[in-house]
């Protein structure tokens, strides 16, 4: 191929380092407003009364919203949330008025003379609790929210989703068993972090058309969310998403563009900005889920495993609109990549009072991983294992069986297996490196799939211009994975036309095509087939017109370097460029007009499981199998620990673009390294108590370690060129790898993350006394 | 309040009344539409409105306007002169040093006022020089390597 598996440039590469880029933030509107929030300083707490008539009074303060005005409500999956809240805040931080006004500074002053009446509640602040039975409801309504009918509320507590597997029989098998071990681990909340903090700007029309620029990863689903909570139809609703500075989840589903929305429809014409700070990207933005999870293993003489039985409590904060499919996810995969006869799993999808769950790179699986992969080494050191042994014992291999029954057909764990095993030596013992400095190494392996609806569609045309250049429309966000250049390769593969021929235009549900979400790791995979398809759709086209003007079947051309060619006699070809608007004959007459590309995809024949079992034959698109092994330094003066070296290996089908999956790898390591070492969001009564970078701290440049990074290609036989996901999956073993290796150094099993130093320290003078 | 100061930007001349209140960042973004410079904290923790003040990589975020006075302040825009790259600028695009963008051109600027005080830098100084410039996409390796190639070139 001459294109894909190429490390083609990225192609918003000088865009971006010249600046020229224009994010959301930098857009600057005539007459543009600014907008400012009111929020709750309680994490649950009744509105008794709010009087805006100071603010009002502000020089410069054009208007104000309350919840009440708009009590609509809105969610992916869950229609649980209102932008502004209606009745009571569920978290701190929860926005209950917003301010438009000439400039920030004096929506900001506005803000501050609004005065709002509480009467307190007490708030549900550790998702345990909030199962008990006595304890407070965050949404008593929950039996009247509309939801998809594959999740599982029930109404009367805060449990939003329940998920359960049963595979065979764990009961007997547990009964049965030569070992049971159960653990229990818990992971608490961190933030995305993107760089880009939400912004969004909202106009109105006269007519009634309304307009938003969102740095949101799914203009599509934006659009249907908004619709649906403003009562908008689609044809007046135009999202556009220009660049996205960052997401890793956190852009994925409507944050902020819902609190000036209802601003932008009573001041027609006005288009109305907001932009958050750092502190309300760490507490108003979507948080990753806190975990409470206990799993029970039970392993035969051999060490194979016959039965596990999971429960996974995640903390959703207020709003479970998106959660309750990260508690689906997780449920379904909660073997791990391991081939499991008999399941019992519980996942519960839990409202509290902190702030709003949602998705975050991995969607489930990072968390769960951290638990799975440490218990797997605790099970192999019980009955004589190395970690290496129990996961080549019990690691998925084709034939084998997922949680939900499906047999897996395709599965490259073994040999990811033996690359990082090889990488990082795993067999040899770290050295020493001085008497207060201990080494240690550690393997942990993972899985996903794309956790989206069984029809998530993907969308793409491709138009062919009269030079033979071409543009592609896609609705796939580049929100920095390189989607624009690994869609660029894909059509410049299929259509042999140098990538440099090709403009590709994203984000905007007016001019672009359906994409359902830019999340999943789904988008080489799916909106990647789809531009296959567009291309392939305009080469008929092409190869059709041809036919007629070169007299040669169809069958016996080819596209070439910008031409259609006949593979028989390669002298004989015609220039896309002279096809692009039809064929012209030579007494100037035409046929077809202009070539355009279409190209739809949704991943074939994907069913819904049974709601009681979980069990289906083709639950999801495709699994990702991966492994990645680690070597630590722990300092046992200071409890500090340094990573020094990263194996890993996925299995990805297809590499598109070695250079740009590098750097998915890449980043993915250092940011699981930062949930392991560093990150946490520290929450006390609800409210977030380090919402900056200077208590929050994420991996700077100093951090990285020797990263070897290698791929295996069993192509996934419904994606591009055999393409699966990967960004999301290169996350996922690495926080347990390093949990593994910190206790091969140290023998300290913190079972929690972050694993801090002063964590480690605390841990290590405990075991010396 | 505002207060009429002088300056070079990007090399050229600048004379600019700015409120007395308002960062660099604020008005480069705002009364100059130069928007490459980005915020992402506001508070000088995380380097993306990093540009060069009189040869010097700063926070603009952290320094008013009004100190502008006097001074040569260069920013992303201005390292492109008739449309002609930076070396680093290619080198970020050669070695896929950067994702989704929002840091790329603090962190542009930064390795500029390194490799203008010191042309050979090891790769440890690289890594503690842009130590300030958060990113979370890339991993930093390629981010590096990017760097280091520019003054590899610069001393071969």
């Amino acid at each position: 191929m001459k294109y894909v598996g190429k490390s083609v440039k990225r192609v918003d590469g000088i865009k971006k380092v010249t600046g020229s880029l224009k994010y959301v933030d930098d857009i600057k509107l005539s007459k543009m407003l600014y907008a400012a929030v009111k929020r709750s300083p309680y994490a649950h707490a009744n509105i008794v009364n709010i009087n805006i008539e100071r603010a009002k009074a502000l020089k410069g303060v054009k208007d104000i919203i309350t919840g009440d005005l708009f009590t609509k409500r809105a969610g992916l999956y869950l229609e649980d949330k209102n932008f502004l809240a209606v009745g009571k805040a569920r978290y701190n931080g929860e926005a209950v008025a917003a301010v438009c006004a000439e400039t920030e500074e004096i929506a900001q002053e506005a803000v501050n003379l609004i005065e709002v009446e509480y009467e307190v509640l007490p708030a549900v602040t550790n998702a345990k609790d909030g199962m008990k039975k006595n304890a407070p409801l965050v949404h008593p309504d929950l039996g009247d929210y509309k939801c998809a009918p594959v999740f599982f509320p029930e109404p009367g507590t805060n449990i939003s989703n329940h998920y359960k597997q049963r595979k065979g029989d764990a009961p007997k098998a547990f009964e049965e068993a030569y070992y049971v071990i159960e653990n229990t681990f818990y992971v608490p909340h961190v933030q995305h972090v993107p760089i880009e903090p939400h912004t969004a700007i909202a106009q109105m029309d006269a007519d009634g058309c309304l307009t938003v620029w969102s740095s949101c990863q799914s203009p599509y689903a934006v659009r249907q969310s908004l619709s649906v909570a403003f009562d908008i139809p689609l044809n007046k609703l135009r999202v556009i998403s220009p660049a996205v500075g960052g997401g890793f989840g956190s852009k994925a589903g409507t944050t902020l563009e819902g609190i000036i929305i209802p601003l932008a429809m009573r001041l027609r014409g006005r288009p109305i900005k907001l932009t958050y700070t750092r502190e309300d990207e760490f507490q108003n933005a979507y948080v990753r889920q806190g975990l409470h999870s206990k799993i029970k293993t039970a392993v035969n003489k051999e060490g194979k495993i016959t039965a596990v039985q999971n429960e996974f409590i995640w903390d959703g904060g207020a709003y479970t609109e998106y959660g309750v499919n990260i508690a689906k996810a997780a449920g379904y995969a909660s073997t791990g990549p391991y081939d499991i006869d008999n399941v019992w799993t519980d996942s519960y999808c839990v409202y509290t009072n902190h702030p709003v769950g949602g998705p975050y790179r991995g969607f489930g699986m990072c968390e769960i991983h951290f638990c799975i992969e440490q218990n797997l080494d605790i099970v192999a050191e019980e009955i004589g294992l190395t970690p290496y042994e129990i996961r080549k014992i019990n690691g998925m291999k084709p034939g084998g069986t997922t949680g939900t029954g499906e047999l897996v057909t395709q599965s490259g764990l073994m040999e990811c297996l033996e690359q990082v095993s090889a990488d990082i030596k795993i067999n040899e013992k770290s050295k020493l490196s001085s008497s207060k400095k201990v080494r240690g190494k550690g393997i942990a392996c993972g899985w996903k799939s794309p956790s989206m609806p069984n029809d998530a569609g993907s969308s793409a045309i491709i138009k062919l211009n009269e030079d033979g250049t071409a543009h592609l429309l896609v609705s796939a966000q580049d929100i920095g994975q390189g989607s624009d250049t690994v869609m660029t390769q894909i059509a410049a593969e299929v259509l042999s036309i140098s990538p440099d021929k090709i403009t590709i235009r994203t984000g905007d549900t007016d001019c672009t095509p359906y994409e359902w979400q830019t999340v999943a790791s789904r988008i080489t995979y799916s909106a990647g087939r789809a531009v296959y398809e567009a291309c392939q759709d305009a080469k008929s086209q092409l190869l059709e017109l041809s036919q007629i003007k070169l007299g040669i079947y169809e069958r016996d051309l080819k596209l070439k370097d910008g031409y259609v060619v006949s593979k028989i006699y390669p002298d004989k070809k015609i220039a896309i460029a002279d096809l692009a608007l039809g064929l012209t004959f030579d007494d100037g007459s035409g046929i077809h007009g202009p070539i355009i590309g279409r190209g739809s995809f949704i991943p074939p024949n994907i069913r819904n499981a049974d709601k009681h079992t979980g069990l289906g034959e083709h639950p999801v698109a495709y699994w990702t199998y991966g492994v990645q092994g680690v070597e630590v330094e722990v300092d046992i003066e200071t409890g500090e620990t340094k990573v020094l070296k990263v194996a890993s290996c996925f299995d990805v089908g297809k590499v598109i673009n070695p250079q740009l999956i590098e750097g998915q790898v890449e980043g993915a390591i250092l940011q699981g390294m930062g949930t392991a070492l560093l990150e946490e969001l520290m929450l006390k009564d609800g409210k977030v108590m380090n919402p900056s970078f200077v208590d929050y701290k994420i991996p700077t440049s100093g951090d990285i370690p020797e990263m070897i990074i290698k791929f295996v290609e069993n192509p996934e036989e419904t994606g591009p060129f055999g393409a699966r996901g990967v960004a999301e999956p290169a996350m996922v073993p690495t926080a347990p790898a390093i949990a593994n290796a910190i206790y091969d150094a140290t023998g300290i099993r913190l079972n929690t993350m972050p694993m801090t130093a002063e964590k480690i320290l605390s841990a290590i003078k405990a075991k010396e006394i | 309040m505002k207060k009429t100061i002088n300056f070079i930007l990007n090399g050229e001349p600048v004379e600019h009344a700015v409120d007395t209140n308002k960062t660099l960042l604020k008005m480069l973004r705002e009364d100059f539409d130069l928007t490459g410079t980005k915020e992402g904290c506001g508070a000088g923790e995380c380097g993306a409105c990093t540009v060069i003040m009189d040869g010097k990589a700063v926070n603009s975020c952290l320094v008013l306007a009004v100190e502008s006075e006097g001074k040569d302040i260069l920013t992303i825009e201005g390292l492109t002169v008739n449309g002609e790259l930076d070396p680093l600028q290619t080198s970020f695009v050669e070695n896929a040093a950067l994702q989704c963008g929002y840091c790329t051109p603090g962190m542009i600027m930064t390795a500029k006022a390194m490799l203008n005080e010191n042309p050979n830098p090891s790769l440890d100084e690289i890594k503690e020089g842009i130590s300030g410039n958060l990113c979370r996409c890339t991993g930093y390796k390629k981010i590096i390597e990017a760097i280091h190639s520019v003054a590899e070139q610069n001393n071969s």
